[in-house]
């Protein structure tokens, strides 16, 4: 078990967090008042199914999609909504995004060289060729490929080194939090291994922060710090990530576990299956809140909940001991 | 399950031709298929795992020929086949499949009634009233709920585990007799893909089917296999019942594929991962292909490529660690946690 980290400052801050698509007519949202802070130096893990607003969270931090309620801040300073062109180039210098599939996300016509210092040329800082050279030989080197590798296209590369080539690309930026949205799950089993392994040797280096985005908790497990379940744009539970495990309340953090396929074929055949019927909440009756049930553990639910959870929770206790 | 081999590959070879070179995909495999078992081929992209399945519906790409073995099925050899109409009568009839991802598989201008009694009406000549009957229950048999308003609706009114249901839904209509699973779920979430694994074995059931399924996750198929074959570079390094992989696992190679899931690992520690990559198959592997990446390669993996070795009767490992001269090699601790809950310890 690795020792636990202490977190003190908070780099990233959501607070009432909505994004909305569509006009007046079809407006959907697809967040919907999401509260969660980022602390510098963890992994934050986001897990939901596709549809959740997961991705949807991350792409907002990164400003690419408006927030429509809420603010998003990043080193206690405003970044959602209007701000100024200073500000919004610190952003980008500093939050950077790996893409989910690598087969789709590099410019198939560009040399690595160029794909990795597109950020580069963009800042547009005066910078000699050398230099420039230099630092993606560098940003390569860091992530495990050959410097060499700058000259060549991106088919020429395996899916493994091709997600590589992504991190290498959001490096070379110098950022001080990614944003990781599904980063293996195109990957073999074997190569994901590979690059969980990159990822968190590169946050003990350069101490990043990540937002991980996946819908696969067993990953989750191995890599976050605390994780934080969504489902249908709202946020229904996030705690530490053992005790996330130990103790899930929701039942759609339960759902979630519960489909964790297990490389273990007798309790695999044992195995229950949990689906999660949204219905059960009785919330047109009394709605929920989001409320800290145990120290660093957040749940959504409603009053009557709330007791039961508490029950449980103290349950869960009395048979440890 | 019946010890009825209904296909049965005989040391085939597959290649391919590749801008003047040749690349050797399959080396030889020998395989038996049971019927009414669910066998699962895993492996790395590149391992052939795709191509070998291709081979028993004649789907291999232009470029890729057999260039030896027999695969028999029903008493026929299907290499001999060459004919497209001979192949129709096997493909989709005989042997189905379920392709990788839903959102490419289907026809994004025809609703999913016309796909699905398509094939009903091509492999069961029913028409009108009967076709559309037909149609609705096997909709029905998938677990799609309304399919009398599903019927009418298009692939993109879908999401994508109900799309894999009507992918499957079109792979069982003409009541085939194997149905092989191309990565059935990868596509897909954690929680649809349990959905999806448990319909296929319902299937499985109510159809008698023989199922095979490919796929890169060890981690997936602990739940729907009764036997476990596992690839590498073109050839079958492991076979033996889902115990005895998961439990007992006697090859390198699959030692390292169980290391490296995140379900096995621990925070904090470095997750195990393969080094180097496989070999290129455009040259003859000589000695054992997974040699270079096995830090505890013996000389010999080097030299001459590894017969296989018999565990039990069911299971067999092509690797000279279970020569008897061999020296004892111990298998990693993950692998050492995993015969514990197997009650092997």
């Amino acid at each position: 078990m690795a020792e636990k980290k202490v977190f003190g400052e908070k780099l990233i801050e959501l607070k009432d967090v909505s994004v909305t698509f569509g006009g007046r007519k079809n407006k959907f949202t697809a967040v919907d008042k999401v509260n969660f802070d980022i602390y510098k130096g963890e992994t934050f893990g986001l897990v939901g199914e596709s549809g959740s607003g997961k991705t949807t969270i991350g792409r907002a931090i990164l400003r690419i999609h408006p927030t429509s309620n809420g603010s998003i801040l990043f080193h206690g300073q405003k970044i959602n909504g209007e701000i100024s062109k200073e500000l919004d180039r610190q952003v980008i210098d500093k939050i950077q995004m790996i893409f989910q599939d690598p087969m789709a996300s590099l410019n198939e016509r560009a040399k690595v060289d160029y794909i990795i210092s597109e950020g580069l040329y963009n800042k547009k800082v005066k910078m000699s060729e050398v230099e420039r050279k230099d630092k993606v030989a560098k940003a390569l080197s860091d992530v495990g490929l050959l410097p060499e590798f700058a000259n060549r296209f991106p088919h020429e590369f395996s899916g493994g080194q091709r997600q590589r080539i992504g991190i290498a690309r959001a490096l070379i930026m110098e950022p001080e939090f990614i944003v990781a949205d599904e980063p293996i799950s195109a990957l073999d089993v074997s190569i994901r291994a590979q690059v969980l392994n990159l990822l968190s040797e590169l946050q003990k280096k350069r101490g990043l922060t990540y937002l991980f985005v996946a819908h696969d908790l067993s990953v989750m497990r191995f890599i976050a710090d605390r994780i934080a379940v969504i489902h249908k744009g709202k946020i229904v539970e996030l705690a530490e990530t053992e005790k996330l495990f130990a103790n899930p309340l929701h039942p759609y953090t339960k759902a979630l576990l519960s489909a964790i396929p297990l490389p273990d074929p007798i309790a695999e055949k044992k195995k229950k299956l949990i689906v999660y019927d949204p219905t059960l909440h009785r919330y047109h009756e009394s709605p929920p809140k989001w409320v800290e049930i145990e120290p660093e553990h957040y749940i959504l639910a409603n009053d009557s909940e709330i007791e039961e959870y508490r029950k449980d929770l103290e349950h869960g206790q009395l048979e440890r001991i | 399950m019946s010890q009825q081999p209904i296909l049965s590959v005989r040391d085939l070879n597959v290649k391919f031709n590749l801008r003047g070179k040749v690349l050797h995909a399959i080396r030889g495999i020998s395989l038996d298929v049971f019927e009414g078992e669910s066998i699962a081929i895993v492996g790395e992209s590149g391992s052939g795992k795709s191509v070998f399945t291709k081979t028993f519906m004649g789907l291999l790409d232009a470029n890729g020929y057999i260039e030896s073995g027999q695969i028999i099925y029903d008493g026929k050899d299907l290499t001999t086949l060459k004919k497209e109409k001979d192949w129709t009568q096997i493909r989709g009839k005989q042997i189905a499949m379920v392709m990788q991802d839903p959102m490419t598989s289907l026809n994004p201008l025809k609703t999913i009634g016309a796909q699905i009694s398509e094939a009903i009406e091509m492999h069961q000549g029913l028409k009108g009233d009967a076709l559309y009957q037909a149609t609705i229950d096997i909709l029905n048999d998938v677990g799609i709920t309304e399919p009398t308003r599903r019927y009418r609706q298009y692939p993109h009114e879908f999401s994508g585990g109900m799309r894999q249901r009507v992918v499957i839904a079109i792979a069982v209509a003409c009541r085939p007799r194997i149905l092989i699973c191309d990565e059935p779920t990868t596509a897909l979430d954690v929680t649809i893909q349990a959905q999806i694994l448990g319909l296929l074995k319902e299937l499985k059931t109510k159809f008698d089917l023989t199922t095979i399924y490919i796929t890169h996750d060890l981690g997936v198929v602990a739940n729907v296999a009764d036997r476990i074959a596992v690839m590498y570079a073109g050839d079958i390094v492991e076979l033996g019942t889902c115990e005895e992989v998961f439990y007992d696992p006697r090859h390198p190679y699959t030692w390292a594929l169980l290391s490296s899931l995140p379900q096995l690992g621990s925070k904090g520690e470095d997750l195990y991962s393969i080094k180097g990559t496989p070999p290129n198959l455009f040259q003859e592997v000589v000695g054992d292909a997974f040699a270079p990446r096995n830090p505890q390669a013996l000389k010999i993996d080097f030299v001459k490529r590894p017969p296989y070795f018999e565990v039990t009767e069911t299971h067999k490992v092509r690797s000279w660690l279970l020569d008897p001269r061999a020296p004892k090699v111990e298998p990693p601790e993950h692998i050492k946690k995993l015969r514990k809950q197997g009650g092997l310890a």
